[in-house]
């Protein structure tokens, strides 16, 4: 499980995240949810590596995640997909998506994950050669995420795979993670800015308010209390 | 037009050494967004390098690989002790990328002062390993000679290489992919700082390599002073930039069309002019397409 504890972390003299505290079974599905600049993306970025933390603990199992550097947190499986369509545009999709397992010793393996991705986004298939900028975006958001699952992770952290998508896409790409991580018994934190729909596929929702947690809960609980709907669901 | 032809092919055969310059200029420029003023100072120890070597086996063949492989040492070493500690510390903001380039500047100083040191007033020799005779193509002598011959079957043979590493190989994949996005492949589990070492190698050898054939080609021999070396720079840094700094590709486009240009003015317009040349067609590059003549609109490329 991820156990995260007092987690403090600073950007030079503004303090970010305020000691906070979550606990993520393993298979959850986790929505982190809150207004700009409530240390959402923070939160991630501490996680996967690419930001320091000032203090506090996060654990993932038995192995202690903080001063981490990011690709060898991948080898653990811990995969990060950062915010705004996290792919190379100058290469093609196919490149993409390698350049998530290169790192993997097991070639035959890799090539299976490569294979299982483009199973689950076969828009990904018919396009492996293309340059990944002739993407749409919905596309793109499935190539990071492709590129992320490439990395056999047990632990994913995707910030934002709504942003700038269209309603209809924005669905299907909340039910892939839904049906992943439900296939592959993964644990997901999903920093989403569209809260009603993430709090729709989550098992569990937090609310991030200005550094600190506002409200936290099963996702269906916090979907219907008032004052998380008033503040951030908007009705 | 026989003098046009000749004019030609000294200028391919100047601007194809000049090619490799520019992409060792390239490549750490991609890499590290820094452009290494130091590139030529390490093409001059790795030459001096190659020299010895000449000198002790008597083979250009093990000179050649072996000037490569201490080019590709130097460059890995300053990378690695000098640059990354520098833009660890600043954080890699805007303004110190300033430094780190004037910090480039230092060390080729200190490659000339340490190369004084030891070699003095001696000169290193690298002879040309072919002869540089022309061959005779129907009685006349043409600028090509099996010494030219051998510089472009090189040259070509090094594209070959390093286009198969970048397309074909997961180093070359992941040089692209941390130049381009280093956060990203981090993210995907690229040793981006290994890689960017790997990076400086490349460009190391390269370098190394235009200082040998420059110097077999040029005079035979070099000097801890040599302005040769300052003008490969020059032209290297001149063609990356004509073919937008960027890209390979660019590099070899831009040294062979500044290689061609430079030799026509040497034949018509006479030696003064040609460093002159070069800074005027940085100039107007710079002001008329400063992506590079094939730089390509708001993308760039492998």
């Amino acid at each position: 499980m991820l156990r995260i504890k007092n987690l403090v972390v600073d950007h030079g003299a503004i303090r970010a995240l305020h000691g906070i505290s979550i606990s993520i079974e393993k298979g959850q599905l986790a929505a982190v949810i809150g207004a700009n600049g409530a240390g959402k993306t923070t939160l991630l970025r501490t996680l996967s590596g690419l930001n320091k933390a000032s203090d506090g603990s996060a654990t993932w199992g038995d192995h202690n995640i903080l001063h981490s550097k990011p690709e060898s947190l991948v080898r653990h499986g811990i995969s990060h997909v950062s915010e705004g369509k996290s792919v190379i545009p100058e290469l093609t999709v196919s490149e993409n998506l390698d350049l998530g397992a290169l790192w993997r010793r097991n070639r035959k393996e890799a090539a299976k994950s490569k294979q299982d991705v483009v199973d689950l986004f076969p828009r990904l298939g018919e396009r492996l050669s293309q340059r990944a900028d002739s993407l749409s975006g919905g596309e793109r958001q499935m190539l990071a995420i492709g590129r992320s699952m490439m990395a056999k992770p047990q632990l994913l952290l995707l910030d934002e795979p709504s942003l700038g998508l269209a309603p209809l896409v924005v669905e299907q790409i909340f039910q892939s993670i839904r049906d992943l991580t439900n296939a592959l018994g993964l644990t997901v934190v999903l920093v989403e800015q569209n809260a009603m729909g993430a709090l729709k596929i989550a098992d569990i929702g937090i609310v991030l308010n200005l550094g600190s947690i506002a409200a936290t809960g099963s996702a269906a609980a916090l979907r219907d209390d008032p004052a998380v709907r008033a503040a951030y669901l908007g009705f | 037009m026989f003098e046009f032809v000749n004019t030609l092919l000294i200028g391919i055969t100047a601007g194809s050494i000049y090619s490799l310059m520019a992409i060792a200029i390239v490549l750490v420029w991609r890499s590290t967004r820094v452009i290494n003023f130091a590139t030529g100072g390490l093409a001059l120890a790795s030459t001096f390098v190659g020299a010895s070597i000449l000198e002790k086996t008597g083979s250009f063949w093990i000179a050649l690989p072996v000037a490569m492989l201490a080019g590709a040492a130097f460059s890995a070493f300053i990378e690695y002790f000098f640059l990354r500690p520098l833009l660890k510390r600043s954080g890699e903001k805007n303004q110190e990328i300033f430094l780190a380039i004037i910090a480039t500047l230092g060390l080729l100083g200190i490659i000339k002062a340490i190369l004084k040191f030891i070699y003095g007033d001696e000169i290193g020799s690298l002879p040309p390993p072919l002869s540089d005779k022309g061959f005779i193509v129907s009685g006349e002598s043409i600028a090509l000679s099996p010494l030219r011959l051998m510089i472009l079957g090189i040259v070509l043979l090094l594209m070959i290489v390093l286009t198969f590493i970048f397309q074909r190989t997961n180093l070359g994949l992941s040089l692209r992919a941390a130049s381009f996005a280093p956060e990203i492949s981090r993210l995907s589990g690229i040793r981006v700082d290994l890689i960017r070492t790997a990076g400086w190698a490349i460009a190391g050898a390269a370098g190394a390599t235009a200082g040998v054939l420059q110097t077999t080609n040029g005079s035979g021999s070099v000097s801890p002073d040599s302005f040769e070396f300052t003008l490969l720079f020059v032209f290297g840094f001149v063609a990356a930039v004509i073919g937008g700094i960027e890209s390979l590709i660019g590099a070899v486009v831009g040294s062979l069309t500044l290689g061609v240009i430079l030799a026509i003015i040497l034949m018509y317009l006479g030696s003064s002019l040609v460093f002159f040349a070069a800074f005027v067609i940085l100039i107007l590059v710079l002001l008329l397409r400063p992506s590079g003549i094939i730089g390509v609109k708001g993308g760039r490329r492998a």
